[in-house]
């Protein structure tokens, strides 16, 4: 099917040196990672997005507001959040694995981070009601805790097909007072759930915030949810430092729409021996065509405003996805990630469904924490380098997010009725 | 050149405004669109605006992403809507012809085959909805290279600034998106429609075409006393969803007839301005 030496447009830069490169000069003004990102919509969201992209330049350069930022990280979200040894895990696996707990954020992963970010923009720019798309339902549920802490209206698109995996999520979004929509078209997946929530923008425009939960859509937004998720590395960073006096070895993390895994990768960009690797959903696995891995195994094209690797078929149709994991059954990725993947400072593989089942347990029977489904699968790729790096190596894992809302997709896939 | 500066200079010295159809390549059957195509033109249509069925059409409502949907069920690609729009060509030689949809398949065909194909099937004009000016130039080279015209929209919400910028990069006519929303949405105003239009006119040489949220002859009569042309895209293609031919190839027949018979009776509203 596809060939992926076909249309790569940007091969590793032969001249690259990740200690000196200038990551943080990225997105450049056009919105723009070497080839990737961009700005890819309609006319009748032009306006809106530029409105977003001047109130975001001001929001990086306001003292105040960033200070409202970190304050409401701290004292709603409870950061700084854990940084982990896990011990058993350690000793079962062949190296030193750290967790990152951003599962212990207040509603359970790290889509909290971005949240609260976009709703202070949201309350600055004057909206009055807030628009998101989810896939597992945790960023239905921070989009929806942050509009309930604002008094706004709270509409969530959410594939009809995920309504039905994450049933307690979506509980939870209504409970906080949000109109979950379940999308009805295409796949009934994450991709579908954007595509509703833009043609709810450009229709509510005046009114609305579009609150995005991943480094994915036009820019500014690739480049905005990076920033509130950056927190992630930079904790991770000082802490590793703090308890080891060393960085890691390697960094692992989960790739949907890749907010979790930029936010703990960026900070390191430029610790150009910290290795840095991104687990993608593989599904039933890569050569069955029945996966969610866009870097690992697609071509890049132009989705939701962006260009960026994603899966298609010889037509340019975007093909349906299939992972275990809700969150990451998403057909594109991040452009950050596309750039870096091509630039080769980033290496991203596919994990299996049955992979990250068994690494979920692990961390239930070793650990006593229940991983999220997506976190998992970066959970089973840090046991697949375990054995290469050796137990005087530090592999630190991002658990983006816990578990919960997972529960009966678990039971279900071992035949058990809850 | 494209077959579309001519016609609106025709149609402008006769003081008429240009009808043009949408409707999505493939829908309701492959084999039925190029009989649609030359039913709207003996309905009355001067342009056809045919849609490239997409996975995720963002920028279309529930009505004409139904279309892509069916469309796609039987596989319909960029690769046969040129075959589409070379078939019709055979007989028709006059009728402009452009393709509306999302850059993601132009970009698997890769933009300079694309433009070499559209040419060789006798395409007028491409409107990519998700390719704003800024993203659009590799593109727009490519299609004034073969004589194509390169389309684009203008929102309500787009400053002047933008709109002389616009007028700058496209060629042929603007489309002006009258509402806020997706295709298919219905709240059309149409007395602030003429003072916006008589804004554009004043940054944009071009002839400007109105499209989303017309849907009968009476909105299609007011609209076409300010714009140069008017779009009729969800009504029509509301009418191949509610016909009998989206499951029976019987009904092809009657569902053209229709179609033609709809597009007659917008084309004497339209034309009555010529009278009064
Ligand atoms: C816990 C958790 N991790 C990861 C993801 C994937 O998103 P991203 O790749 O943007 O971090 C999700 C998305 O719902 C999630 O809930």
């Amino acid at each position: 099917m596809d060939n992926p030496e076909n249309r790569k447009i940007n091969p590793t830069i032969a001249a690259f040196d990740a200690a000196t490169f200038n990551f943080a000069q990225y997105p450049d003004e056009h919105g723009r990672f070497g080839e990737f990102g961009g700005k890819y919509v309609a006319e009748t969201l032009m306006e809106a997005i530029q409105e977003l992209q001047d109130a975001y330049a001001k929001f990086r350069n306001d003292p105040e507001l960033i200070r409202e930022f970190e304050t409401d990280l701290r004292d709603y979200v409870g950061r700084p959040s854990a940084m982990y040894y896990a011990a058993r895990m350690s000793e079962a696996y062949g190296a030193q694995i750290w967790l990152k707990r951003e599962d212990l954020n207040h509603t359970g992963a790290h889509k909290i981070n971005n949240a609260i970010g976009q709703a202070l923009l949201a309350k600055r720019l004057g909206k009055t009601r807030i628009i998101a798309e989810t896939g597992a339902g945790q960023h239905g549920v921070a989009t929806a805790t942050v509009a309930a802490r604002l008094g706004l209206e709270c509409v969530v698109y959410m594939g009809s097909e995920d309504v039905a995996r994450q049933q307690p999520n979506v509980f939870r979004m209504k409970l906080l007072g949000a109109k979950v929509v379940p999308v009805e078209s295409g796949t009934r997946t994450l991709k579908d759930a954007l595509n509703e929530a833009m043609r709810d923008w450009v229709t509510n425009v005046d009114n609305t915030f579009y609150i995005i939960g991943t480094v994915a859509g036009p820019h500014p937004y690739p480049q905005m949810v990076r920033d509130f998720q950056s927190v992630i590395g930079k904790e991770a960073r000082a802490q590793m430092l703090e308890k080891t006096g060393r960085l890691p070895d390697a960094i692992v993390a989960c790739v949907g729409g890749g907010s979790n895994a930029i936010g703990i990768f960026h900070a390191f960009l430029n610790d150009k021996d910290v290795a840095l690797y991104g687990a993608e959903a593989g599904g039933d696995g890569v050569a069955t065509g029945r996966h969610a891995a866009p870097l690992t195994a697609g071509r890049p094209g132009v989705l939701h405003g962006n260009r960026t690797y994603l899966m298609e078929d010889e037509n340019g149709q975007i093909i349906g996805t299939h992972s275990i994991s809700a969150g990451l059954d998403y057909p594109g990725v991040g452009p950050e990630h596309s750039w870096l993947k091509d630039l080769g400072r980033v290496t991203y593989d596919a994990i299996t469904d049955a992979e990250a089942m068994s690494a979920f347990h692990d961390v239930m029977r070793y650990e006593g924490i229940i991983p999220a489904l997506e976190s998992a699968h970066a959970v089973a790729y840090a046991k697949k380098l375990a054995p290469q790096y050796g137990k005087d190596k530090i592999i630190l894992v991002n658990l983006s997010g816990r578990g919960d809302k997972d529960i009966n997709t678990v039971a279900k896939m071992e035949g058990i009725n809850l | 050149m494209s077959r579309i500066s001519p016609l609106f200079e025709q149609l402008r010295q006769q003081n008429r405004t240009a009808l043009i159809p949408y409707i999505t390549a493939g829908d309701p059957h492959p084999d039925a669109t190029v009989g649609i195509m030359h039913a709207l033109v003996e309905g009355g249509a001067d342009m056809i605006e045919l849609g490239v069925p997409f996975s995720d059409p963002m920028a279309d409502g529930p009505v004409i992403a139904a279309a892509h949907e069916r469309a796609l069920a039987h596989h319909v690609g960029l690769i046969h809507v040129l075959d589409m729009v070379k078939s019709f060509r055979e007989t028709n030689l006059k009728t402009p012809v452009i393709l509306m949809g999302y850059q993601n398949p132009i970009e698997a065909m890769g933009t300079d085959r694309f433009a070499e194909l559209a040419q060789a099937a006798g395409l007028d004009g491409v409107l990519t909805v998700d390719l704003p000016p800024e993203e659009a130039e590799p593109a727009s080279k490519a299609y004034r290279a073969v004589g194509i015209d390169p389309i684009f929209l203008i929102a309500p919400t787009t400053h002047a600034e933008r709109v002389r910028h616009i007028a700058k990069v496209a060629s042929g006519f603007i489309y002006y998106v009258s509402l806020k929303g997706v295709t298919g949405a219905s709240n059309l105003d149409t007395d602030a429609l003429a003072s916006r239009l008589q804004e554009i006119r004043s940054d944009c040489g071009l002839p400007v075409g109105v499209g989303f949220g017309i849907r009968n002859a009476e909105t299609a009569a007011a609209v076409g006393k300010v714009a140069d042309a008017v779009i009729i895209g969800s009504a029509l293609v509301q009418l191949i969803a509610d016909s009998a031919a989206v499951t029976n190839t019987d009904n092809w027949a009657t569902l053209r007839q229709k179609l033609q018979d709809f597009m007659a009776q917008i084309r004497i509203a339209l034309d009555k301005k010529t009278q009064n």
